[in-house]
């Protein structure tokens, strides 16, 4: 028993030394630049996306070994689910790099955080996609490299069987269109349900791809005048409507209430026939589907076909002590080459036309062109206000019931109650 | 005579079944892990509504786990998380024993309002302290050979021991020692003294050897939160090279998510528990059945 113990002492004794020595060799390295280093650090969401996470890594190193380089920029990736929650912990200790990524509806509510500093930029970003271009109180504090698009997915034979139009950029599906392509998508028997809209989505998600709907009603998420209320427009009577109209889908049988974990994947199984999703799923679906595949706008539910605008972009951090470092670093990787890059890695849509050229896919007559024009035609940006991180919350939240059976009206108005008391009980979020 | 055999074999057989299917059922999930993690996305889906979802049937390769090991550093994560959990757990049976030792046996005044103080602090949640104890953790000094100068800096955030000594001192593990010890006669400490023993010889050569399913539970019961650890590095964990397996999940939600390589990931971060699970089924047990506290 004895030479037990004093072998779990000893074990002890090691494991303090092994402390020491992971202390030793286990420190990560810093975020902030040391002193007389030269070097600033840059927070990207894409640990795990190796296509992305290389393609800003090429830009990085680039500009490193350019000779007009003002600083080294050391590349630290993050998932990015969880990418959120350690900015705000950096934030809280104070410690957060030179550089971050940023998910585009947040820009407003970091900037009032004084996480960011206002951009001041040599590249000209006028000619970019506007959902690229992250503004606050008229100020630019982020600018992206590319935008993604929602659109409906489907086959044209299964379209044709049914005998329901393409619907294209200049001739959107109304909302009674939309309605009897469904009946008759339904009645061809093939999926249980027809249409799948992803609603087993979470956070983000949900509003992102939601709020459009709401919009194209005529309803929104705020007020955008002053950005201090929802009532009237979250609860009211467009807004009603389209939550009627949402859980008609369900009530209907066209769409379920909780869809399948992977909504491209069971589009691509044939589990349903019309997929509303994002243009990141159509390199995906062309592969599997081929020349069968249609891109079809989203529909027009009275006041134009709406989609959301802006994806991840890149701001400065007030802290940043070699801020021009860093806005130098943004201005070289907005050069049309680097943007091209990015986009081709990761499918997305190039944030200008000149980038796009450089693209087969997405220059005029490319496979993914209608997403480019789509996002311009369409993108609506989602409030541009500190409050969106707690209006999103709270919307996602009024989806989930009204799908789940709450009476629309009585949800809504939880979700107005809930924003306006939070708006008001940070004073407004004002600057 | 021969049909109380047969009712009784009848009976052995149907509690077998019902056993066996209560097994399965508890299984389903971590089979329905491992076949998927042997097939392609497409199968997973495809597979889903019958019972090849659970079956290493159709199209099955190792490709998934190629895929894991290009995407996350996971023998690097690995590492990581074993050797954190192995720190944690070793000094956790240390100073958490000591300090039980000290409450249970020694008599100091007011060390039933410490021990009330410790147990106190179960009922706070980790996730109300966690934005706190960063601002903490990057308060406090932090030292670094460098050459032969020792080098002090201040913050720990993005180190190793910010991932260990928060979670060493634990109050459940101090009340589960404290209470095994109250079950060993204070008598043995009494004739220990009279031979000329100190206090931390009768901690170390008097009770501590009587205590070993009290060690057990608290080794199991400190691993599995370690190995499990994620909110916590998320926050104080920059450097991807410190990160552990709980956060390499993370890297599999891109906007298209490849299953496979999720149900490959999970498969390999599962083997560690699985593994120590069976050489230790008896502690398991045993621990869940003392603490009443499920892992």
């Amino acid at each position: 028993m004895n030479k037990r113990f004093t072998r779990i002492l000893a074990t002890s004794v090691a494991a303090v030394a092994l402390v020491g020595s992971l202390g030793a060799c286990g420190k990560g390295s810093a975020s902030a630049p040391s002193a007389g280093s030269n070097e600033i650090t840059m927070w990207t969401h894409n640990a795990g996306n190796a296509e992305e996470l290389k393609a800003v890594e090429n830009i990085v190193d680039s500009y490193n070994k350019s000779a007009g380089a003002k600083a080294k920029i050391k590349v630290q990736a993050f998932p990015q689910d969880s990418y959120n929650d350690s900015v705000v912990s950096a934030a809280a200790a104070g410690k957060l790099p030179c550089i971050v990524d940023i998910d585009g509806p947040n820009v407003p509510n970091w900037a009032w955080a004084k996480y960011l500093t206002p951009l001041k930029l040599d590249a000209d970003v006028s000619k970019n996609l506007p959902s690229t271009v992250a503004k606050w109180e008229g100020e630019t504090y982020a600018v992206g490299t590319y935008d993604v698009a929602l659109a409906m997915l489907a086959r044209a034979s299964d379209l044709k069987a049914a005998g329901v139009r393409v619907a294209t950029v200049e001739k959107p599906w109304t909302k009674d269109e939309f309605q009897d392509a469904l009946t008759k998508l339904k009645a061809l028997g093939k999926w249980e349900y027809p249409l799948d809209m992803g609603t087993a989505g979470t956070g983000e998600w949900l509003p992102y791809a939601y709020s459009p709907f709401l919009q194209s009603f005529g309803g929104d998420l705020i007020n955008r005048d002053g950005f201090q209320s929802a009532d009237g427009v979250l609860n009211g009577d467009k807004a009603v409507e389209w939550a009627q109209w949402f859980r008609g889908l369900a009530d209907q049988g066209f769409m379920a209430k909780k869809s399948g974990k992977d909504s491209t994947q069971d589009f691509l199984n044939n589990k349903s026939g019309l997929l509303y999703t994002g243009s990141w799923a159509a390199d995906k679906a062309r592969a599997a589907v081929g020349k069968d595949l249609v891109v079809m706008p989203s529909v027009d539910l009275g006041n134009g076909p709406k989609i959301g605008g802006a994806s991840w972009q890149w701001g400065v951090t007030s802290g940043c002590t070699n801020s021009a470092a860093a806005m130098d670093y943004l201005s070289y990787s907005l050069k049309p080459e680097n943007l091209a890059a990015v986009a081709k890695a990761t499918g997305t849509i190039p944030a200008t036309d000149e980038a796009a050229a450089l693209i087969p896919a997405f220059a005029k007559g490319g496979t993914n062109r209608i997403f480019m024009e789509l996002s311009r035609n369409y993108a609506v940006m989602r409030p541009e206000t500190p409050a969106y991180p707690f209006i999103a919350t709270e919307y996602g939240k009024a989806v989930q019931d009204i799908l789940a059976g709450a009476d629309p009206k009585t949800a809504l108005d939880k979700s107005v109650k809930a924003i306006d008391a939070n708006i008001k009980s940070n004073g407004g979020y004002k600057n | 005579m021969k049909q109380t055999l047969i009712s009784k074999g009848l009976g052995n057989a149907a509690t077998t079944a019902v056993r066996l299917l209560f097994a399965a059922v508890a299984a389903f999930p971590i089979v329905f892990m491992m076949v998927s993690s042997l097939k392609p996305d497409q199968q997973i889906f495809g597979d889903m509504s019958s019972v090849a979802a659970f079956l290493p049937v159709g199209n099955i390769s190792l490709d998934n786990y190629a895929a894991v090991f290009d995407r996350v550093p996971a023998a690097r994560f690995l590492m990581n998380s074993i050797g954190i959990s192995a720190v944690t757990v070793v000094l956790g049976i240390f100073i958490n024993s000591l300090c039980a030792f000290a409450l249970s046996r020694m008599e100091v005044r007011g060390k039933r309002v410490v021990f009330t103080a410790i147990l106190a602090t179960l009922i706070v949640p980790f996730q109300t302290l966690a934005l706190p104890l960063v601002w903490w953790v990057n308060q406090l000094p932090y030292f670094e050979l460098n050459g032969f100068s020792l080098e002090i800096s201040k913050g720990w955030l993005d180190t190793y021991q910010v991932q260990i000594i928060p979670f060493i001192a634990n109050a459940f593990s101090i009340y589960l020692f404290h209470q095994y010890f109250e079950s060993i006669p204070k008598e043995l400490d009494e004739a220990a003294r009279i031979d000329g023993a100190g206090w931390f010889t009768i901690y170390r050569k008097v009770v501590m050897p009587l205590a070993g399913p009290a060690t057990a539970t608290v080794a199991i019961l400190t691993f599995l939160p370690a190995w499990n650890s994620y909110l916590w590095p998320l926050m104080v964990v920059q450097s991807e090279e410190l990160r552990p397996v709980m956060i390499g999940i993370q890297y599999f939600f891109q906007l298209n998510v490849s299953w496979g390589e999720v149900m490959a990931y999970a498969s390999l971060i599962t083997i560690p528990v699985v593994v120590l699970f069976i050489a230790f089924q008896r502690s398991f047990i045993n621990s869940i059945a003392s603490s009443g506290v499920k892992g």
